[in-house]
């Protein structure tokens, strides 16, 4: 009975095993198409893509449909909104002088490069990090919002910035997140308290459990919206900026999406945007 | 074949979790005890009001997770002015769910006495306290010996409530290592072991202890 039970046991352990195993090949092999598509077909649709767009009538854009501030799907409404939303309206503006001959589809983080790829998406605006990991994947425009590791505290604390967190500060994250080591290798001797998501870490520095929460500023945002209550404070200690991408090779499209970024920082309508999503006015360069 | 850099590697982390997790039974096995034979005594008291008591604290913890009993002390205390930190409150949490159930242990064991011997002790003179004490308790013991032995073991494994509000357990620990080495397997039967370094020696000895007292009675 007992061998059975282990056998059985051990059986269960294979099968997952061979699962996630069987999982990532299929991942793998998925990206394996897609780069080797990307390379036969870009150097055919570098010109032209504006024409392509305008031609059909409306630029495509991929966005997250589940990001606070950035880009999420209101479920009463069925309307997509947020920070990046608006960008992508004001790009399809500049190409078409109507900011409605816009359609957007959900990406994921997995997902928004195999789409980009597939000629699904023209472009990407979903929170998506500048890294020269990326860069050999697509092309990025400028940086459109400096992201960053930063602290959320409560009003008031005496925390202000990185400066003022020592080893015996009480700091709140989120376990596997890179912002542990970051913070922890900043302050030499700090012990971060870890949590298994952003939800119960935020619900832990209300209850008082710790002097700062850290992760990317983003979602810190996020959660001062959430309760007027916490701050965030310092500006960010670490580099992580968000960029448009398009498919290699599109140059002319991403000089356009600069223009666009460009002109709206000069008019205000960035600072505009920022602040009605982050809440606070957007940083000096 | 097991990675075991996994264990060698983190070791620091194994043993610093560890080392909380002895913590937390050790304060959790001594306190559910008193406090469970404490509410036991009052489930079975002449007097209404501690029996009221007994019965709404025993099937209050009981009846809820555990998970909720630890935020009712991590997250709710707060509210009262009351600040622990998640070793505390996970510590205190779980002693008082788990003694919750050794107080029924202990209660359905001295019930188990026949009430005529209850009768008996005290028509030969001794007082209520002295029949307890001489008479029922000595009956008592060797039958919820088995039931406790269980609750001992689940609170060792259930200490594992502790990480997950940054009570820096073994399991809290474990997480992370096994966020650092992307190696589950390995990463949580090494776990598993520590687990039973503490799990194996209790069950022997109330094993042991209940072959002592099956052949003193």
């Amino acid at each position: 009975m007992k061998k059975n039970r282990l056998w059985g046991a051990g059986a269960s352990l294979l099968l997952a095993v061979a699962l996630v195993v069987s999982g990532c090949g299929a991942k793998n092999d998925n990206n394996g198409d897609g780069s080797a598509s990307n390379g036969s077909a870009g150097g055919t649709e570098a010109t032209g893509v504006i024409k392509d767009i305008k031609d059909r009538g409306k630029l495509i854009v991929g966005v997250k449909y589940d990001t606070k501030l950035f880009g999420l799907k209101d479920t009463a409404s069925g309307n997509v909104e947020g920070f990046d939303i608006d960008i992508s309206k004001a790009i399809a503006k500049k190409i078409f002088g109507d900011e409605s001959k816009i359609e957007l589809k959900e990406v994921t983080s997995k997902t928004r490069i195999q789409m980009l790829d597939n000629g699904d998406i023209d472009l990407i605006v979903a929170t998506m990090t500048i890294t020269d990991e990326r860069k050999k994947q697509v092309d990025f425009s400028d940086v459109y919002f400096k992201a960053g590791q930063s602290l959320l505290v409560k009003q008031g604390s005496p925390i202000t910035g990185l400066k003022d967190v020592t080893k015996d500060t009480k700091v709140l994250g989120v376990k596997g997140a890179t912002s542990i080591k970051n913070i922890e290798d900043k302050v030499p001797g700090l012990r971060v308290l870890q949590f298994e998501n952003y939800q119960e870490a935020f619900t832990a520095l209300k209850a008082g459990k710790g002097d700062t929460l850290t992760t990317d500023n983003a979602i810190l945002y996020g959660m001062a919206k959430q309760d007027p209550g916490y701050t965030v404070v310092g500006g960010t200690f670490t580099d992580e900026p968000y960029g448009i991408a398009a498919k290699k090779g599109n140059a002319d499209l991403l000089a356009l999406v600069n223009e666009t970024l460009k002109e709206m920082k000069d008019s205000g309508e960035y600072a505009t945007i920022y602040e009605k999503w982050i809440g606070e006015k957007p940083p000096t360069e | 074949m097991l990675d075991f850099s996994v264990l060698t590697n983190n070791m620091d982390d194994y043993l610093e979790g560890f080392k909380y997790t002895i913590y937390a039974s050790l304060l959790g096995l001594a306190g559910s005890f008193v406090l469970g034979t404490l509410i036991a005594v009052f489930r079975i008291s002449p007097f209404a009001a501690l029996r009221g008591f007994g019965t709404a604290y025993v099937e209050f913890f009981r009846n809820i997770p555990l998970l909720l009993v630890v935020y009712l002390f991590y997250l709710g205390l707060p509210t009262a002015g009351i600040q622990l930190d998640g070793f505390q409150a996970g510590t205190l949490g779980l002693t008082i769910y788990t003694s919750s159930f050794i107080a029924e242990a202990i209660r359905a064991g001295i019930q188990s006495v026949p009430a005529g011997q209850m009768e008996a002790a005290r028509s030969s003179g001794l007082t209520y306290l002295q029949a307890m004490r001489h008479v029922i308790l000595p009956q008592a013991v060797r039958i919820v010996i088995p039931p406790i032995s269980n609750q001992f073991l689940n609170l060792v494994k259930n200490s594992s409530i502790l990480g997950v509000v940054a009570g820096l357990d073994l399991m809290y620990f474990a997480d992370q290592v096994n966020l650092n080495t992307f190696l589950p397997v390995e990463t949580y039967l090494f776990t598993g072991a520590f687990y039973l370094i503490l799990t194996f020696p209790l069950a022997y000895a109330t094993r042991v202890l209940e072959r002592k007292l099956a052949r003193a009675g």
